[in-house]
């Protein structure tokens, strides 16, 4: 059971590593703000089968934890490459 | 070669990959993306390591906070950027740079692999030790009662990064706010998110916090994850920062290296020493010390990503 | 009844690194960035609810499982409006495909 999850890890982590090549060499930064996706999915998939294969405790708390991050990471470069309202005029006086 | 053996090589063999594209990317955007990636795997690292309390800091500070730090400068360096790519360095720069690196480089792997086996280390010590601090967590024991010390200078060197960051501003803008204002019609997906993630987030931050004791997490982790909820509603321009002058914002900013400070400074008195906490009162006085930590964390984080006032002060 | 439980653990799991598969495939070979942000976010969201379906029997505790759906259902949260905001900004850069 444990190798079959490990192998399964592996795999899936393989996936990820051949997702990231088209990612990050894609061609516009569309496909670089989905690398957050693509990891945070694929990463907490890999992260919780090893874990149960080896025995590790607590890590579904870094399971929590990472899918958080990665929807903050998601946002901020969402964000960053595109700002939602690029028109909005940053007003100079606060009042 | 058995199954772990052989995904031990291909997560080094990735994380390796992953290093090499992020130093040879070619704009800033795409470098980050890749720091991110690689941070995001070193976690599964730390996993395989058994070491889950830096997997979660790793995750939380290593790769999400410092990314989205990184995005910003980059962002904000994008103007600059044309201009720094006409300022290459000479081939003969190149090539002495690259030789110092490759021997830095030798000299470590030289270190690394001559240290004796097994490492000279404290861990039975601190072992045995663990149950006269009342925590289950080794390493909450470590930082907060073996070497409390450090952390709370590594809470006052955050302090002194946000008034770094605040100096940079130019003088007619102090005392204003750092960051976009509130948007009148905030772009409702954004929006959405920002309004339903950040009470999960807040309840899983806090939770994180206070299960430190003695499982994996703590105070660091928590207020990282309490940061980024924050962020995710800046971002979002449902919530605005707080201008730099504001008294509560300062206040919570030294808030967890005060409370430190103070407790430290009451040891004298009430303990032993300096920075040692009274028998059998030691668990409950670290879960306060720690929420202020937490407090303070999950305030500075975002102030440091915020970067300096840029709206002018309201009079 | 171990036997059992073991049984679907391992189907679902091995459904899950299946659906990740797919969406890696179509991460490949689809021709532009919403129809492979399309494939990203579904099948992997998918992939990952199989395998922590699978996870289910073998965490410890009550709490821990509660945690295993719960990190799903954020994961599925977060990556259904990431991929709205993605695809709005990849529609607002480049032509309408």
């Amino acid at each position: 059971m444990t190798d079959f999850l490990l192998a399964t890890a592996g795999f899936i982590l393989f996936t990820v590593a051949v997702g990231l090549i088209r990612i990050l060499g894609g061609p516009s930064n569309a496909d670089r703000m989905m690398a957050a996706q693509l990891l945070g999915t694929g990463g907490i998939t890999s992260l919780l089968l090893v874990a149960s294969a080896t025995g590790v405790h607590g890590v579904e708390d870094v399971a929590l934890g990472l899918a958080l991050l990665a929807a903050f990471a998601s946002v901020a470069f969402v964000n960053s490459a595109a700002p939602p309202e690029p028109d909005d005029p940053q007003r100079a006086n606060g009042g | 070669m058995s199954v772990l053996q052989a995904l031990d090589i291909g997560l080094a063999a990735l994380v390796l990959a992953v290093a090499v594209w992020t130093i040879f990317a070619r704009e800033a955007f795409a470098a980050v993306v890749g720091y991110v990636a690689y941070g995001l795997l070193l976690s599964i690292v730390w996993v395989r390591l058994f070491a889950v309390d830096v997997a979660l800091t790793e995750a939380a500070i290593g790769s999400g906070v410092t990314g989205v730090l990184l995005i910003g400068a980059a962002a904000r360096l994008r103007e600059a950027e044309n201009a720094a790519a006409d300022e290459q360095p000479s081939e003969p720069q190149r090539f002495w740079a690259s030789f110092l690196c490759v021997l830095v480089t030798l000299a470590l792997a030289r270190v690394v692999l001559s240290l004796p086996d097994p490492a000279p280390t404290l861990a039975p010590e601190a072992a045995q030790k663990l149950a006269g601090t009342g925590l289950g967590n080794p390493i909450t024991a470590v930082l907060i009662a073996f070497r409390s010390f450090d952390t709370m200078l590594e809470k006052v060197v955050l302090v002194l990064a946000v008034v770094g960051v605040w100096s940079l501003a130019p003088d007619c803008y102090w005392g204003g706010a750092p960051g976009a204002p509130r948007a009148a019609r905030p772009e409702s997906t954004l929006a959405f998110l920002a309004q339903l993630l950040p009470p999960f987030g807040i309840l899983i931050g806090i939770h994180i916090f206070w299960v430190g004791a003695d499982e994996p997490g703590g105070a660091f982790q928590g207020g990282a994850i309490l940061a980024a909820m924050w962020m995710i509603t800046m971002m979002a321009r449902l919530t605005e920062a707080p201008p730099v002058s504001s008294i509560w914002l300062r206040l919570a900013l030294i808030a967890g290296p005060a409370v430190f400070l103070a407790t430290g400074v009451a040891g004298v008195a009430m303990a032993s020493g300096f920075f040692a906490y009274p028998a059998g009162f030691a668990k409950p006085l670290i879960l306060f010390i720690k929420a202020f930590m937490t407090l303070s964390i999950a305030v500075t984080l975002p102030m440091l990503v915020a970067g300096p006032p840029r709206r002018l002060p309201r009079r | 009844m171990s036997l059992v439980l073991d049984t679907l653990s391992i189907m679902a799991i091995c459904a899950g690194a299946f659906f990740f598969f797919a969406g890696t495939v179509g991460l490949l070979r689809f021709p532009d960035a919403l129809s492979r942000l399309h494939a990203l976010t579904k099948a992997d969201n998918l992939g990952l609810g199989l395998v922590v379906l699978g996870l289910l029997p073998r965490t410890g505790s009550l709490l821990a499982s509660l945690k295993l759906v719960a990190v799903w259902a954020l994961i599925q949260l977060a990556g259904a409006t990431a991929a709205q905001l993605i695809a709005r900004a990849a529609r607002r850069k480049g032509p309408a495909p």
